[in-house]
């Protein structure tokens, strides 16, 4: 993993002006992965929008962590509920009758 | 202009307490959230409202000149203003005003800062929204890779399509969505395609199907014939006797294999059997002599 892809917790902290406690608690609740490399604690930038959201659930919509932890398991499997049915209605297609 | 009840569409009546709307406005955004929601136009539509709707009556100052208005308040609040400038230049000028379908926009952003409520006070810097588009393509254009120049929000965006992609397939442009918030970076652009198939070949991933017609002779003594692949005629042995929907496949002559290049799916041939038909007596006879020597 190349460092320029990851992101100090201090940096994203002050940059979307969140406390750190709730960086860390996403990471209690296992919703998203620290790196920690030479002292300093990161996350991935793959992780970053993720992050955005879960904010957006706790600050604006008051959904504590444990409903965050639900509701991306729901999504995950929304999406991949997504992908097979456009996946089953390309196959389908093969079916139809002109 | 459509008539708009902030009221209405926050389900709340016009003497709810500050306390009634700002549960409201909660309850509906849980519900219609972009993020619980995506690529849901519809709720997306909606939560735009509720969003307008609460900017309006969470705060006292707006929703006193919404009520004093009723659903006329902006042309009204716009009216009011153009009188005002109409009489100002009879005193000083003697001349007349006018306002333009502008200033009701210039109006409302005035008046309720023209951004999104995301943040709002506590000044989070946000990454830009992420749009997304719908790009419709024909089957034969996704047979090779080639560059189109999209227009999104009056910008010009020139993107490569790679060969092979597939009917609702989402590809994502960096940094094309909205504008960050309070100096956030830009949110993406994510294009749907959807492949609209004219052809008379099915695809499944990156194989093809069709079906041709083979005489009954050929089928039952052999013989070659000609067929159309994807992109050109290949000629084709038939084994004597084949049957009614047998199928061969031709390697490598089917779709593309999405970004590897020089690959492709091959080409599955369903032969259907077509019986002659009109019969000629001499003919009868014939097929009866056959099927008294196969009985």
């Amino acid at each position: 993993m190349e460092t320029r892809d990851l992101i100090s917790i201090q940096l994203l902290c002050k940059r979307y002006s969140i406390p750190v406690s709730f960086i860390n608690t996403l990471k209690e609740f296992q919703l998203i992965d620290i790196i920690v490399e030479k002292d300093d604690f990161y996350i991935h930038n793959s992780q970053i929008k993720a992050v955005e959201i879960m904010m957006r659930l706790h600050y604006d919509l008051d959904i504590n962590f444990e409903g965050i932890d639900v509701i991306f398991n729901l999504l995950e499997k929304v999406e991949l509920l997504n992908e097979d049915i456009i996946e089953l209605h390309n196959r389908l297609q093969r079916f139809e009758v002109e | 202009m459509a008539a708009i009840d902030y009221y209405k569409i926050l389900g709340v009546s016009k003497t709810a307490s500050e306390n009634d709307i700002k549960k409201a406005y909660r309850k509906l955004a849980r519900k219609y959230h972009p993020d619980l929601n995506p690529n849901d136009k519809v709720s997306e539509k909606k939560f735009k409202e509720i969003n307008e709707a609460n900017e309006v009556l969470s705060n006292p100052e707006n929703r006193k000149k919404y009520d004093q208005y009723g659903e006329h308040w902006k042309h009204a609040e716009e009216y009011e203003k153009a009188k005002r400038q109409e009489q100002y230049q009879r005193s000083y000028q003697g001349t007349k005003g006018g306002y333009s379908e502008e200033d009701f926009s210039d109006f409302f952003e005035n008046m309720f800062g023209g951004q999104s409520s995301r943040g709002r006070g506590r000044h989070v810097k946000y990454r830009g929204q992420d749009f997304n588009a719908e790009l419709h393509l024909s089957l034969k254009d996704v047979y090779t890779t080639h560059k189109r120049t999209l227009t999104v929000n009056n910008k010009n965006i020139r993107i490569t399509i790679p060969a092979g992609v597939e009917n609702g397939q989402t590809i994502k442009i960096k940094g094309h969505g909205g504008k960050g918030v309070n100096g956030g970076p830009n949110g993406d652009l994510f294009i749907q395609f959807s492949i609209v198939n004219h052809s008379k070949f099915k695809r499944d991933k990156d194989n093809l199907h069709v079906t041709v017609d083979l005489d009954l002779y050929k089928a039952l003594l052999g013989g070659e014939i000609t067929i159309d692949t994807f992109n050109g005629k290949v000629k084709l042995n038939i084994k004597p006797e084949t049957q009614n929907g047998t199928k061969v496949k031709l390697k490598d002559k089917g779709f593309p294999k999405y970004k590897k290049e020089g690959q492709f799916g091959d080409l599955y041939v369903t032969y259907q059997i077509k019986l002659p038909t009109k019969l000629s007596n001499q003919e009868k006879g014939l097929i009866k002599q056959l099927q008294k020597l196969r009985e």
